[in-house]
């Protein structure tokens, strides 16, 4: 007879998700626009995704050892994970060095700084890409035609945002939803995104209040805008499907550590994101503001968190 | 009959393998420890010495004040002495020893008024409860009189019956519902009458159809009675939770049925309120559903209180060399027992025996929110726990912990397996050692 029995607290069962599990589905949700970079951006954008992830779970790595934890825990995956949402956010034509230092960043200072896995108060892939802004400015603006988009001017080339705010030239939601514009490695295609966000909404893994409030908010800012001056501001379709909103809102926004878990903060932290990201687009200086929206809602979260706490069962209402 | 769901809560795998097992009747064993501490409040009194004969039903412990309860002897024999025995929760309390006679068929008279059921007063109801040691079989064991006597000042006007059984494995209730579905219903209609309460609603899980369709056909016609069926999720059978399922109201932070003019008793519960009525048995034994991995020979059991889980292990072909963990009560909020010593005691729901421990260490909160969303009582898990593992206990209370009623969802869904429970328990304790110093 085992005379040890064990015991522990209750529940005595569990649920079957674990993180690494909830890691790697993001990652295969992130399959279909990694394909898309390499079709768009041939065969380099593969490996300027390999680069951003090795140096992501290298750093991991070697920060864990130092800091004398378990340095199984990079088989979490999460490393690996911010490794790739940093390069789906970088031009394609980034250098490998311009990678490698923003996927050190991502880590060591997004995430590790902080004291490791779930404590980091901002996305760590965005942190990187911001730092890689402010270094490398204009490399970090210089953006290639896809393959698909033959005879452009390769040399004024812009994305449908820059093109927007600095020309106003158009691009037809057509080819914003499929992908046959400029921009970030992992941005252009809507679509592709959308099938990974769908996939995750499937499986769970996703809070879906966070994309559908950003869009929401998003849409209804930026249709109140344009219908108050078709001519002057875009229409919210283009809002919605230029740029790294989508990505952002699906893939970024969503990292669960740096978004909030009480609903009404949810979903003030998703339409906070939409809000900022049309602020900035139509009244910035820059073309572009996803990235600054998540970091800034990321740094307000804790505050959020705080006056949002839900209503007990049988509390006073 | 009526549908209703609980919003949030968890669903795990039901296992309940042995909803078709008929009741059986357990032997009773030649030694029986009986534990003078099997129900929430004061300890029982001895009223037995060493070497007394006692009889089949016999008081041997007396309730000490109002919140206690009475506890019988399961069988006739003679007392040998009064020993502390190891309980389901770990701790070693007193428990009067009986050496069994299986011959003497004796039965104590009861001590309470017999009479035919339609006769008995409210009164005579509540003093069957209070004499015959019931309490309360969904697991909570809260002495039944004391929830049999509301305030005077509240009206209740409405009893829940839960027969919800939302554990895993756990089929003690079903089987019940399906076999003594008259008396269910009877000792409920006494439970009414001692409240005054004009609507009853039977709350079944839709994982039990034929339950419901039995409880369905003998009420349809009864006015103010009524089947809810419930479509299966934990804790729905958690007494708030199915209060609110069922009636809509909420039971106000920190307070009791009563406040909201509703009743709420467990099948068993009512179950042996009946039989205590109609047979003049008290309290001495209750349903049990043995199972797990580890158990060849599963089922329902009628088992005596005392009896050792080693026993009742050794009669269902329990593989004790693969045995990693034994729990008492379901695997949502039953108690992993230390030795195969323990007792059956009136909060024994089930005994179940698995090869394999979950055992899986801890990682730092993913800050997923998971926890928040499957807490029923709409409490935030992993910023209370943060708050107690940063030592701010008053933020702790003030996020509702004392509210949190262990139901274990929050630790089952956690994809970092932090053990939710186990810190939010730690939580109360150092919270009320903060303020007793005070
Ligand atoms: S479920 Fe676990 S990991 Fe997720 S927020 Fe709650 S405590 Fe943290
Ligand atoms: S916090 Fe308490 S009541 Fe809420 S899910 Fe966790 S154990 Fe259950």
């Amino acid at each position: 007879m085992a005379e040890r029995l064990i015991i522990s607290s209750s529940p005595h069962v569990m649920a079957s998700d674990d993180v690494p599990k909830i890691m790697r589905h993001v990652i295969y949700a992130l399959i279909p626009a990694v394909a898309g970079a390499v079709y768009f951006f041939g065969i380099r954008a593969l490996f300027v995704i390999l680069v951003s992830s090795a140096v992501a779970v290298l750093t991991e790595a070697i920060i864990l050892a130092v800091r004398k934890k378990d340095v199984n825990e990079v088989f979490d995956a999460s490393a690996l994970l911010t490794g790739i949402l940093l390069a789906l956010t970088l031009p394609p034509s980034v250098s490998f060095g311009t990678v490698a230092v923003g996927a050190f960043i991502s880590i060591a200072i997004g995430k590790q700084v902080f004291g490791g896995f779930g404590q980091n108060i901002f996305n760590p892939a965005l942190v990187g890409r911001a730092f890689l802004q402010a270094a490398f400015p204009v490399e970090m603006t210089t953006w290639i035609p896809p393959r698909i988009m033959q005879k452009v001017d390769a040399v004024s080339f812009a994305t449908p945002l820059g093109g927007f705010k600095f020309s106003h030239i158009m691009t037809s939601h057509k080819a914003l939803l499929l992908g046959s514009v400029g921009g970030s490695l992992g941005e252009t295609s809507a679509l592709l995104i959308l099938i990974g966000g769908v996939y995750l909404l499937w499986r769970k893994y996703l809070d879906w209040r966070i994309p559908v409030s950003a869009m929401i908010s998003l849409v209804v800012l930026s249709g109140i805008m344009f219908l108050v001056n078709p001519s002057k501001y875009p229409d919210p379709i283009f809002m919605l499907f230029a740029g790294g909103f989508m990505l952002g809102v699906w893939f970024m926004a969503t990292d669960p550590v740096t978004s909030p878990v009480h609903p009404k903060a949810v979903w003030i932290y998703g339409a906070g994101i939409g809000f900022f990201v049309v602020i900035i687009r139509l009244f910035g200086g820059m073309p572009e503001g996803v990235m600054y929206s998540i970091l800034l809602m990321n740094a307000v979260t804790p505050l959020l968190e705080r006056y949002t706490r839900p209503r007990m069962l049988g509390e006073e209402k | 009959m009526l549908t209703r769901a609980l919003k949030a809560g968890v669903h795990p795998d039901e296992c309940k393998f042995t909803a078709g097992s008929q009741i059986q009747q357990f032997e009773c064993p030649e030694r029986l420890y009986v534990p003078l501490q099997q129900h929430l409040g004061r300890k029982a009194k001895p009223v037995v010495k060493k070497g007394e004969i006692v009889k089949k039903g016999q008081r041997i412990g007396e309730a000490d004040g109002f919140i206690s309860a009475n506890i019988h002897a399961p069988a006739g024999g003679k007392v040998k002495t009064i020993e502390k025995v190891m309980l389901p929760n770990g701790v070693f309390d007193d428990a009067i020893v009986i050496e069994v006679n299986l011959e003497s068929g004796e039965v104590a008279e009861p001590t309470w008024p017999m009479k035919p059921l339609s006769e008995l007063t409210p009164d005579d109801i509540r003093i069957i409860a209070r004499e015959a040691g019931i309490v309360g079989l969904g697991g909570a064991t809260f002495p039944t009189a004391v929830k049999l006597t509301p305030p005077d000042n509240v009206k209740i006007d409405t009893l829940i019956i839960n027969g919800a059984e939302c554990e895993p494995y756990l089929t003690a209730d079903h089987r019940l519902m399906l076999e003594r579905t008259e008396g269910i219903i009877e000792g409920a209609e006494l439970v009414r009458r001692a409240v005054g309460a004009e609507k009853v609603f039977i709350g079944i899980e839709d994982n039990k159809k034929d339950a419901i369709q039995k409880f369905d056909e003998l009420l349809k016609n009864k006015s103010g009675w009524e089947v809810v069926s419930l479509r299966s999720i934990y804790p729905q059978g958690a007494e708030k939770n199915l209060i609110k399922v069922v009636t809509g109201r909420e039971v106000p932070v920190g307070g009791l049925p009563f406040n909201v003019n509703v009743a709420i008793q467990n099948v068993g519960t009512v179950y042996s309120i009946f039989r205590a009525a109609t047979e003049g048995i008290p309290l001495v034994e209750r349903v049990v559903t043995v199972s797990g991995d580890a158990v060849s020979n599963p089922g329902n059991f009628v088992i005596p209180f005392g009896t050792p889980a080693k026993l009742v292990l050794e009669r269902c072909g329990a593989l004790f060399d693969e045995i990693e963990k034994v729990i008492f009560g379901g695997p949502m909020m039953g108690m992993a027992i230390k030795g195969y010593d323990v007792p059956v005691i009136k909060s024994t729901s089930g005994i179940l025996c698995f090869k394999r421990a979950v055992r899986e260490k801890p990682k730092a909160c993913l800050n997923c929110g998971k926890c928040v969303e499957v807490c029923t009582l709409n409490i935030a898990p992993t910023r209370v726990v943060k708050f107690i593992r940063a030592g701010k206990l008053e933020e702790a209370k003030n996020a509702g912990l004392l509210n949190c009623m262990e139901c274990g969802c929050c630790a089952y869904i956690c994809p970092s397996r932090i053990p939710l429970v186990q810190w939010l328990r730690y939580g109360k304790f150092m919270l009320r050692k903060m303020e007793a110093q005070k």
